[in-house]
């Protein structure tokens, strides 16, 4: 057991020196910093304009369920790249098999449809 | 290049298969359908599963693996998928009553309750690593969602977002469990694991595998000391889905921990009976007080499963074939009584609105006489009292574990069966002696169904047990 953790050391003595790094860069700028505070600089920063409104507003739902949808599409592409690289020596049981992942996926769209997820309102 | 790739038989996984293909199609018959949409798919989806059931059993009797080993399908998982099948199908039932009122009216839920069964067909199937993970988690995230079926109702979701944590939480701890276990044998098929262990002797790093993978197991049974999230999702989530959770579920899991134990990891008995040990335990000694103090049905209910499955795990922490037909035999028995409560607790409702807690079942012999009589035998039943079903279902886990010499773990189980029998028998004398509340509306025809069904199951079971501890043995019989 104790070569299986020495095997280990490099990686522990790597979170050592990162945590290390992490929190002297954390607590430097409170001890080393000039510190003068004034409103334009505690101001959101806006690409040089002032800033319109808080940052923290509320947005909408829809736009999560946009990106929950986008990832499920975007995870069936990146099963049909390697899936399409290797085509020619699957054979037909590859093939159908990526066919059936389709038709799982296409359910899936087909109810999002209906349940009028895709409406914007 | 040509790649090895053969069909594998598909036929084993065929109940898997036709549930997977059904949900999807009660999936597009809800979100086609305009008007009662919810009734017609949980008609089909209690179809469904009782058809799978029954595929279950049309299929070759020998045992068969499939999918290059990861998936078995042998005696032990014929009976614990018919348990699992029927607990489900039968909570759907019990939720007809709640759709309809009103208050369940998603299509979803009979369609995600199909795939959690399948996902809990896959883990009483599962011979490796990966069919075990793909399993529990098609079976978790359905429950995670069942558990939030209200949306509009902060309770429910509170209980699905804490069960979701926490479930992720567990299989995170079980992966991890897993991936140490396939870096020290190199293989992730049980049979595998086993003879690797025999060839070459357990090392430690396996050992902190399995017991990483007890730990996640343990959290999905709801054994002590993962056991937490138990109470609150029991009492947050709406009735049907505790009925459903209550059941099934506990059967797969079991069911699951069984066949890794004693398939993949026979050699360290020793090291794996010390957790089970443990955990069981913990889980007896922790439901049989905790519940004491509950005012809410629910929430006791939630302890009285904790502390059953710490009666199962008695006996498999015997580690023996007549310790597994004593699991088989009390999470069956165990299903029939949970389910008979739960139909009690579902028709629990004045007026529009459920009552939960317990003293609304003061003076209910007065009302009504009938169900009064069952729920007292189930609970008599739960508490173990002879000659009730519930007394053998512990009789034989407990004798498993004197004929291992388990004398501790068996007495600090019956001792805790003592102190369980005050919180079951202050139900009773609630019924019984105390001045009745106000009536309950009348119980739907299902419910009453079901209740009658499994309290003449628990009061009859002594007559003629030969069938099921015939089946349990056979069951047992395949995993040795």
């Amino acid at each position: 057991m104790p070569e299986l953790l020495q095997d280990y050391l490099p990686i522990a003595i790597f979170i050592g020196v990162a945590a290390v790094i992490a929190l002297v860069l954390m607590a430097a700028p409170f001890a080393v910093a000039f510190r003068n505070p004034d409103p334009e600089k505690m101001s959101a920063y806006e690409c040089g304009f002032n800033a319109f409104d808080d940052a923290r507003m509320k947005f909408d739902v829809r736009f999560y369920l946009v990106a929950i949808l986008f990832i499920i599409f975007d995870l069936e592409v990146a099963f049909l790249f390697p899936w399409a690289v290797a085509f020619g020596d699957l054979g037909w049981f590859g093939f159908w098999s990526m066919m059936v992942f389709l038709g799982v996926l296409t359910v899936g769209f087909i109810y999002e449809w209906r349940k009028g997820a895709l409406e914007w309102d | 290049m040509q790649p090895d790739v053969t069909v594998p038989n598909f036929l084993p996984a065929a109940p898997e298969i036709l549930l997977a293909v059904g949900a999807m199609a009660i999936l597009m018959v809800g979100a086609f359908r305009e008007r009662q949409a919810v009734s017609v798919a949980t008609g089909l989806a209690v179809a469904l599963i009782l058809a799978s059931a029954v595929l279950v059993w049309l299929l070759p009797r020998a045992p068969a693996e499939t999918f290059g080993g990861s998936f078995i399908l042998d005696d032990f998982a014929r009976f614990m998928k018919t348990l699992v099948a029927i607990g489900s199908a039968i909570a759907l039932i019990m939720s007809v009553e709640f759709m309809r009122s009103g208050r369940l009216t998603r299509f979803e839920y009979p369609v995600l309750i199909v795939l959690a069964t399948a996902g809990m067909f896959v883990m009483v199937s599962a011979n490796d690593l990966i069919a075990l993970y793909l399993g529990l988690e098609l079976a978790s995230l359905s429950l995670y969602v069942t558990a939030a079926i209200r949306r509009d109702s902060p309770r429910s979701t509170e209980a699905g977002v804490k069960y979701f944590v926490l479930g992720a939480l567990a299989s995170g701890l079980l992966l991890y469990g897993c991936s140490l276990i396939y870096g020290f044998t190199g293989t992730v098929n049980f049979v595998e694991i086993a003879d690797s262990v025999a060839a070459s002797g357990p090392s430690l790093g396996l050992i902190f595998g399995l017991v990483f993978l007890l730990a996640g197991l343990a959290f999905k049974l709801s054994a002590v000391p993962f056991h937490m999230w138990t109470p609150d999702v029991y009492e947050g989530a709406p009735t049907p889905v505790t009925a459903f959770f209550a059941a099934a579920p506990k059967v797969a899991a079991v069911a699951l921990l069984v066949r890794v134990v004693m398939t993949g990891f026979p050699n360290l008995t020793a090291e794996w009976q010390q957790v089970i040990v443990f955990v069981s335990i913990a889980s007896m000694v922790l439901g049989a007080f905790a519940a004491i103090g509950q005012r809410n049905i629910k929430r006791l209910m939630a302890y009285s499963s904790i502390a059953n499955v710490g009666f199962a795990l008695v006996g498999l922490a015997a580690g023996t074939e007549a310790g597994v037909s004593g699991v088989v035999i009390y999470m069956t028995i165990y299903v029939v009584m949970t389910l008979g409560t739960f139909a009690f607790i579902l028709s629990m409702r004045r007026g529009e609105q459920m009552v939960e807690t317990i003293d609304d079942l003061a003076g209910l012999a007065r009302t009504n006489p009938m169900a009064a009589f069952l729920v007292a035998m189930l609970m008599f039943s739960l508490a173990g009292i002879p000659p009730l079903a519930g007394f053998f279902a512990k009789f034989y886990v407990f004798l498993a574990a004197i004929e291992a010499e388990l004398y501790t773990l068996a007495v600090i189980g019956v001792l805790s069966t003592v102190v369980g029998a005050y919180y079951y028998l202050r139900i009773v004398k609630l019924i019984y002696f105390d001045e009745p509340a106000a009536p309950f509306e009348r119980m739907g025809p299902e419910l009453r169904a079901v209740l009658g069904v499994s309290g003449v199951l628990v009061i009859a079971f002594f007559v003629w047990p030969a069938p099921l501890v015939e089946a349990a043995g056979m069951a047992a019989r395949s995993l040795f």
